[in-house]
């Protein structure tokens, strides 16, 4: 039997606000435990929640740069369940008038071509605190300052057929939420987690299989590996007559397996009701227009740009845009004089190389635009060569060295002094009489011999434009 | 005359003068706490008497300054205990907050204290305001200075009892379904459930958050005006505190009544009410008429649904908002557990009370999968239609009229054992939490055992200016409000 | 309607208690009681009627995104009973 795999797509994006959701503690990532807190994220007893309009705002952007509606007028409800990370033993959340509702994405194919991915909702709730084990003391540590960090959770239909299209969907998420600015999405400090939903079926079948959802997934390999195995799972599960229990598995990125969560935390009856708390919301059709008005250029749009105003090939422009802040690190270089296929050549190569290389991403990027258009400029008018330019960038990259002290201090300029390159052309020219004889006799080749040779002698770091030239005037004086 | 026997604004006026001192009024207060505290339990914490006075002595230093504060500005009072009050002990009369002390100030406590108010302590009350009685607490029963083998009613038992027994000129309780209106009424004070909203509730442990509203209690409706004036108004704390304006609720009590429209609804005067309750309140709308009052009887054939309707409201909010007493942040933790379920579950099994079990079982239930229409979003619906039917009669009338209670205050030990006739006897309290309206409970006469009887006026929503005026008016004609158990006793003796 | 010891079971583990047993038939018949009184609202035609949850139509009270300080984290701490002052600590629940 040929089995299809079924997968819906729950998103939680953390906002980058500067406070709480309900209250003015700082969002920043890190602080000692319990040190972002306050009675009202700590749940005591009498404190209450008073909403953050940024969120509001956030979550609306997000909602129509996802093709969402905007309920317009939309509630918070609570979400009661026990479980030491919650505080107040619920969770303020949106279930019945979420804030916005059925959008669609267009992603790409991997073998071109495009699909749309229905949204179902997307509503605003607030962050759960951290536990983590000690095991000296052989108890849970609870630390609140994340609780009451906004989330916006995404939730898609269940219209990914594969791995690669959720991951292709999550890219595309996280691009139009970097770009709105409502989000950095940084998977390592969890600003940007998912829960998978997966089932399999016969292809052909209009009907969903059993379905489980997978949690604790937070990185684009671990959500990639996991729809991989759990699929797989459940088709050999299917295939030997057995049944998919509906439940919740997590994923364990060391032993790259789903296992079943206990029972006790799969029983789910969250006695959803209005948050008598948290009055009503209304969005009026002047707050709708305003957002509409400010929403800012998003990767389709600059793709287009590039394409148009500065003649950069659709390649380039995807890999461009694939993050905001690279984008706007290529307009800045670019604005700064440098030619826009150079600069794209270089961020495509050298910057993204670096950047995986060290486990950043573009916002966390030392380097600034100066620098990189500084380097290019050096490149361009022969004062370093190419090979040496990615030199000089691997030394400044990670704290965005002075490029010019750089290149003096190690003595990098290229010789373009026509007596030094001269005096090596003559050298070279009367130890390889064999290559000289060869190029006479029309062998190319040993034209490319000598460059070398050249080069050789003045340590790779000749101009290769007066190496070439010289070389040729010398060659037909003889 | 005693210093005892004034009005918080009576004491208040002489300490402006300079007749009276802070710290003077403090120790008679002290005084009496320490002589009554044993007879009827009113308090939970008494703040010792170096901390009293010295607040006392702090409000007699601004006023010297010239500071004007206000008109309550070094009058003692005290305040229920699921008010939080930081550095102060707040237990809700519950087992499971052990000695919680609060690191912040309840909005209306902090209000009080900028105002000049000199906290004496934290008020008994049934456990977490659950309870008609004050006998659920955690803490011992409150007993009614009236009667010391009676219960003086609840949730705010504490509160009305210690106004009564002249511990304290006001008090501040809270008034879930009825949690102020009815200790007054038992108790023989007043005491003002203000709109939904006049109060900010941050910093109130909450019960049902759409109904909780906090109050004062008092021995004249002029107290209660000059108390809430203090406490009320916007709170950027509290998004559903309301921005009206209460200023001059005070000094527009005038006794006028002419033309005031008063609705009776007949459906309040009918079966399970008791004789003497009847007429005392019946009479009562005689003393308004003889101002000028136009009083009607109506019909209002809502009242069968009230009960059941904030019952399933009350208990389901409650529900949620005290699964937060889990034994990790704060409070007791029960010993002896096997991991975290079972810390759960001891803290929670050991640590609440009968009462409040029973309605986070009851607002667990109606919350949950298969229930949840058939009663939570029912009940809203009749809320719904409960309000609708009040802004009905509010077009009429300026004022509703009705009992407080079916009965005078019960025998300690009467009431908890049949759990729907305890409910059902707040019958004409629960449904201006449900409606958010303000009421207000007077006193208005006394039955053969000589126990208070309260009525019970509503008005329109922010209409605290005509009940405060009403009730002011009739206190202006009838002398139940300054009559003490101590006084009675004097008397007999 | 019919409240059984095993629908009292089940809420009490939603709502984390564990009644003694006879803590727990008393209970049983008192929701059942109780839940059939409640029946009274059945008499009530609610048909098309909105489910009020806030009884004034306040709407849209925010704060700004304004950061202030947080509190004090042995003030917060200060109530729990068990600590290790920087945390609250609970019997193991992470795997």
């Amino acid at each position: 039997m040929i089995w299809e795999t079924v997968i819906g797509l729950e998103t939680h994006v953390e906002l980058s606000t500067k406070t709480k959701i309900f209250c003015a503690c700082t969002t920043e990532f890190g602080g000692a435990p319990n040190t972002h807190c306050c009675p009202v994220c700590m749940g005591m007893p009498g404190a209450l929640p008073v909403l953050n309009e940024k969120v509001v705002e956030y979550a609306v952007k997000a909602g129509l740069a996802l093709g969402c509606d905007i309920t317009r007028s939309s509630k918070f409800d609570r979400k009661n369940y026990f479980y030491p990370d919650l505080p107040k033993a619920y969770q303020i959340s949106q279930l019945y008038l979420p804030i916005a509702r059925n959008g669609a994405v267009s992603i790409s194919l991997e073998g071109g071509g495009c699909k749309t991915i229905r949204i179902h909702e997307l509503h605003m709730e607030e962050d759960a605190g951290k536990l983590v084990h000690d095991p000296w003391l052989d108890q849970t540590r609870c630390d609140y300052n994340r609780c009451g960090v906004p989330l916006i959770e995404i939730v898609t239909e269940p219209d990914f057929r594969s791995g690669e299209e959720v991951i292709a969907y999550l890219e595309k998420l996280r691009s139009v939420l970097q770009y709105l600015g409502v989000s950095d999405c940084k998977m390592q400090e969890g600003s940007l987690r998912c829960d998978v939903n997966l089932s399999v079926r016969p292809v052909g079948s209009a009907e969903l299989g059993t379905r489980t959802e997978m949690k604790n997934l937070n990185s684009f390999k671990a959500i990639a590996r996991s729809i991989e195995y759990e699929a797989k799972r459940q088709i050999e599960l299917l295939e030997e007559g057995g049944r998919v229990v509906q439940e919740t598995r997590r994923w364990d990125e060391n032993k790259d397996a789903t296992f079943a969560m206990r029972s006790k935390e799969n029983a789910q009856d969250y006695r959803y009701f209005p948050e008598p708390d948290l009055l009503p919301l209304e969005i009026g059709e002047d707050d709708l227009e305003r957002l509409r008005r400010e929403q800012p250029e998003l990767a389709e749009a600059r793709m287009a740009r590039y394409q148009a105003d500065w003649g950069l090939p659709v390649y380039d422009t995807q890999m461009l845009t694939s993050q905001k802040a690279l984008a706007e690190f290529f307009e800045s270089v670019v604005a700064l004089g440098a030619p826009p296929k150079q600069a794209a050549n270089w961020i495509m190569g050298e910057v993204l190389r670096r950047l995986s290389a060290d486990g950043l991403e573009a916002g966390d990027m030392a380097l600034t635009p100066g620098t990189l258009a500084r380097l290019i400029e050096l490149v361009q008018t022969g004062t370093l060569n190419r090979n040496t330019a990615v030199r000089v960038f691997d030394a400044v990259f990670s704290d965005d060295g002075d490029v010019d002290a750089y290149v003096k201090a190690h003595g990098l300029e290229q010789v373009a002094d026509a007596g030094l390159v001269g005096g090596a052309v003559e050298r070279v020219l009367a130890a390889n009489a064999k290559s000289v004889q060869d190029f006479r006799a029309g062998k190319e080749k040993a034209f490319g011999f000598l460059v070398g040779q050249v080069m050789r002698e003045l340590k790779g770091q000749a101009s290769p434009q007066v190496v070439h030239q010289t070389l040729r005037e010398k060659l037909e004086q003889l | 005359m005693e210093l005892l026997e004034y009005t918080a604004l009576e004491l208040g006026g002489l300490i402006q003068k300079g007749e009276v001192t802070p710290t003077q009024a403090a120790r008679a207060a002290l005084d009496r706490v320490a002589a009554e505290q044993d007879r009827n339990n009113a308090f939970i914490i008494c703040l010792d008497e170096e901390q009293v006075l010295a607040q006392a002595n702090h409000v007699e230093k601004r006023l010297a300054a010239g500071e004007r504060l206000s008109p309550l500005a070094g009058v003692p009072m005290a305040l229920k205990d699921n008010i939080c009050t930081k550095g102060v002990p707040t237990t809700c009369a519950s087992r499971i907050l052990g000695d919680f002390t609060p690191p912040y100030d309840a909005t209306a406590a902090e209000r009080l204290k900028a105002a000049g108010g000199v906290l004496l302590g934290k008020l008994n009350m049934d456990e977490f305001a659950m309870g008609s009685t004050s006998e659920t607490s955690y803490y011992g029963p409150t007993r009614n200075p009236w009667d010391l083998d009676r219960v003086p009613g609840g949730s705010s038992g504490g509160s009305a009892a210690a106004v009564a027994a002249g511990e304290c000129w006001y008090a501040v309780g809270s008034d879930t379904g009825g949690s102020i209106r009815q200790p007054a009424s038992y108790c023989g004070v007043t005491g003002l459930k203000p709109t939904y909203g006049a109060v900010s509730r941050y910093g109130l442990v909450a019960y049902a958050s759409s109904l909780d509203q906090m109050g004062p209690l008092a021995r004249s409706a002029a107290d209660c005006a000059a108390v809430l004036e203090l406490m009320a108004g916007k709170d950027r704390r509290d998004g559903t505190s309301l921005d009206a304006g209460w200023d001059g609720l005070t000094a527009g009590l005038n006794g006028d009544l002419r033309g005031l429209r008063v609705g009776l609804p007949a459906d309040c005067f009918g079966d399970g009410l008791d004789g003497e309750v009847r007429s005392a309140v019946l009479s009562a709308a005689e003393v308004l008429k003889d101002r000028g009052a136009v009083v009607e009887t109506f019909s209002f054939p809502m009242m069968k649904y009230v009960v059941p309707a904030y019952y399933i409201i009350a208990a389901a909010e409650a529900s949620s908002n005290l699964s937060r007493f889990d034994g990790v942040k704060y409070g007791w933790r029960a010993e002896g557990y096997e991991g975290l379920t079972d810390l759960y579950e001891a803290t929670r099994t050991q640590g609440f009370g009968a009462e409040v079990k029973r309605r986070i079982l009851l607002g667990t239930f109606v919350l949950s999968a298969g229930y949840y229409d058939a009663y939570y979003k029912k009940a809203l619906q009749v809320k719904a239609l409960i309000k609708g039917a009040y802004d009905r009669a509010f077009e009429y009338y300026d004022l509703l009229l009705t009992p407080v209670a079916p009965t005078t205050a019960p025998r300690l030990g009467d009431s908890l054992g049949d759990p729907l006739r305890m409910y059902l006897s707040d019958i004409y309290t629960v449904p201006l939490n449900l409606a958010g309206l303000p009421g207000l409970s007077m006193p208005c006469g006394f039955d053969r055992k000589g126990l208070p009887i309260g009525a019970q006026l509503i008005g329109p929503a922010l209409g605290e200016a005509k009940v405060l005026g009403a009730a002011h008016a009739f206190q202006l004609d009838t002398d139940y409000h300054r009559q003490s158990p101590t006084g009675k006793e004097a008397s007999v003796q | 309607m019919k409240i059984t010891e095993e629908m009292v079971d089940y809420i009490s583990a939603l709502a984390r208690l564990k009644l003694p047993q006879a803590e727990k038939t008393r209970m049983t018949g008192e929701l059942e009681q109780l839940l059939a009184y409640m029946d009274v609202l059945n008499g009530l035609n609610t048909e098309g009627v909105e489910p009020m949850s806030h009884v004034f139509p306040l709407k849209n009270v925010m704060r700004p995104d304004e950061v202030e300080p947080s509190g004090d984290r042995a003030e917060l701490l200060a109530n729990s009973p068990v600590t290790d002052e920087a945390a609250f600590l609970v019997p193991r629940t992470v795997e």
